[in-house]
């Protein structure tokens, strides 16, 4: 007898080849999600909202299409999860606050619409750090997600659902969106694949805005193939963003293979510095060396202005939030706290009563920057010094053509372990740069710590070089057995 | 060192109801992080042009075209509070 595998534990890639041999009908793989949830998700609360309804009626308009023998293409009734960031037309969109609990958006984020219109299958929305800010997903309003890999840990942030969705296979892949590392840095806690593309490669359009000038969707797989599936579907620009590039989109999924002979990768020095652990220090070495045995040639680089990075960041990124940050004034949508006693003091107190700790900490710190006798010293200064790490990037790349070096400091950490806000922040010290340059970077599971917690590789590529960056991960990804093993939770 | 009254006025310009215990801990926290951003004074930025953007996007323009946008009905459904077309806030002018 021929062991059946759970259409829950395939990729994207192998359900949909299943489904276009008959194997098996989008519903069936939906209802397996559903089951599968029903049972592991109390425990790894990924999920904020499930949509069973809309997902079964979709499934069935995709069995149709497979039984016709015409299915819309290799995302057709793909059952995946949206970060609860990303509005949903009719379904409630609260990113990870209380002061959205309620708020049903009025149309669909332009990636949804383009999944949905590729046929994927939306089974819920994913928990998060409130307002996308935090690094473990316990600033979420509602719960805090745990990490498959061991439960009294975080998945990572903010992110934190997607990922942990992908990795506790409760969703065959998702999207999340990345500002400081909030793809990367929870697909490495999780052990997933996560990209952070070029900054204006995806459309924006119903993303809830952060902070604009480094907010990005980024795909959350099981692979590296499904990465670029999902990169080449929601891929492009867009009319309604007008921070969309009009670049042309490669067919990612037809260029991964080719491997990386003949490519030079640099490896920069102050991603090894001191607060990098060592055995994520130990496993990232060897995925270089694996890469050097596959042809790819090693050369040192270096990003001088790396540790200034994390502090442009976290003034550039909160000044931007205080400004996006003014719309939830308790008049057009969300909370509105009672008893105010006129327009500001209404507002001052749903403010306070609709956010969390760290949002409004966030906000604070950023109308500081931005307040008068402090703009030049503080924000007019970060964005000179984002500037320099720009530079920094663009001649390592004039050099070289890929960047590797580990996605964070250490595998995923406990829960409670970073309550020191400063602590939480230093933990993006190496996925901000990609953030503030606006380059692709993502991160690939490349070994684990002793304890069993997955450890994440980071490469990173030019501006719009997302066929490179995905053709050297698929390589690597392809030449170790890393993908055999699942969370002990699977 | 980020004063009281600063925090004050800060929360001020945000729209932000604080407690004194609320106040006193951001602070502390802003203080703490502010420390640490200092660093970014070690660095010679001068000359050095700013970076808003990490693309050179500019004046991105469309054609001034008529087209369907959000219907009023559902541009008021999250409302908090509304009367007829309009939404509701509390009273700003005095009678």
């Amino acid at each position: 007898m021929v062991a059946t595998v759970e259409p829950t534990g395939l990729t994207m890639h192998e359900l949909t080849a299943r489904y276009r041999r008959g194997e098996i009908a989008p519903t069936e793989a939906t209802e397996a999600y559903f089951a599968r949830i029903a049972e592991r998700d109390p425990q790894v609360a990924a999920y904020l909202t499930l949509t069973r309804e809309q997902a079964l009626a979709a499934a069935r308009a995709a069995d149709a299409r497979y039984r016709a023998g015409a299915p819309r293409g290799p995302l057709d009734g793909v059952p995946i999860a949206y970060k609860d960031v990303l509005c949903t037309e009719g379904i409630v969109t609260t990113c990870g606050s209380k002061i959205l609990e309620r708020f049903v958006p009025p149309y669909d984020a332009t990636v949804v619409a383009r999944l949905g219109a590729a046929g994927a299958v939306m089974l819920g929305k994913t928990n998060m750090d409130e307002f996308a800010m935090g690094s473990s997903t316990e600033h979420s309003a509602f719960r805090p997600t745990r990490n498959p890999w061991d439960l009294e840990r975080v998945p990572g942030g903010s992110s934190g659902g997607s990922a942990a969705a992908v990795g506790a296979e409760l969703a065959a892949a998702a999207l999340g969106t990345d500002t400081g590392g909030s793809v990367r840095q929870p697909a490495a806690f999780c052990g997933v694949v996560g990209l952070k593309p070029t900054y204006g490669r995806i459309s924006r359009y119903g993303l809830i805005a952060f902070a604009s000038s480094l907010d990005h969707i980024g795909p959350l797989t099981r692979d590296v193939r499904d990465c670029a599936l999902l990169l080449h579907a929601i891929a492009g620009v867009d009319p309604h963003d007008s921070t969309s590039v009009d670049e042309p989109v490669p067919d990612y999924p037809a260029m991964l293979e080719g491997g990386v002979r003949g490519l030079t990768l640099g490896v920069p020095r102050e991603y090894f510095g001191s607060g990098l652990d060592p055995e994520v220090e130990a496993a990232v070495r060897a995925a270089i060396a694996r890469l050097a045995d596959l042809g790819a040639a090693i050369e040192e680089v270096s990003l001088p202005n790396t540790d200034y990075g994390l502090a442009v960041y976290y003034i550039v990124a909160p000044a931007e939030a205080s400004s996006n940050l003014a719309r939830y004034d308790g008049v057009k949508y969300g909370l509105r706290a009672p008893g105010g006693k006129d327009l500001i003091d209404m507002e001052s107190r749903t403010r306070a009563a609709g956010f969390g700790a760290e949002v409004k900490r966030r906000i604070m710190l950023g109308t500081y920057a931005l307040s008068a006798g402090y703009y030049d010293a503080y924000y007019g200064r970060a964005q000179k010094v984002r500037t320099l790490v720009r530079r920094d990037f663009e001649a390592a790349f004039a050099r070289v053509d890929l960047l590797v070096a580990p996605t964070t400091p250490t595998a995923a950490f406990k829960h409670g372990d970073k309550a020191d806000p400063l602590a939480m922040y230093l933990n993006d010290v190496f996925t901000v740069g990609g953030d503030l340059a606006g380059l692709p970077a993502m991160s690939v599971r490349c070994g684990f710590t002793a304890a069993g917690l997955p450890i994440g590789l980071q490469l990173m590529a030019r501006p719009f070089d997302e066929a490179r960056l995905l053709r050297a991960a698929h390589a690597y990804e392809q030449s170790t057995d890393w993908l055999a093993r699942r969370p002990t939770l699977a | 060192m980020i004063s009281r009254e600063e925090v004050r006025h800060v929360a001020r310009l945000a729209r932000l109801h604080l407690t004194d215990d609320e106040a006193e801990r951001m602070r502390e926290q802003l203080d703490a992080i502010l420390a640490y951003i200092d660093k970014l004074r070690e660095l010679d930025v001068e000359g050095v042009e700013p970076t808003a953007h990490a693309v050179p996007l500019v004046n991105v323009m469309r054609d001034d075209a008529l087209a369907p946008c959000l219907p009023q009905e559902q541009a008021l459904a999250n409302a908090p509070d509304r009367a007829d077309e309009f939404f509701r806030v509390p009273r700003i002018i005095e009678d």
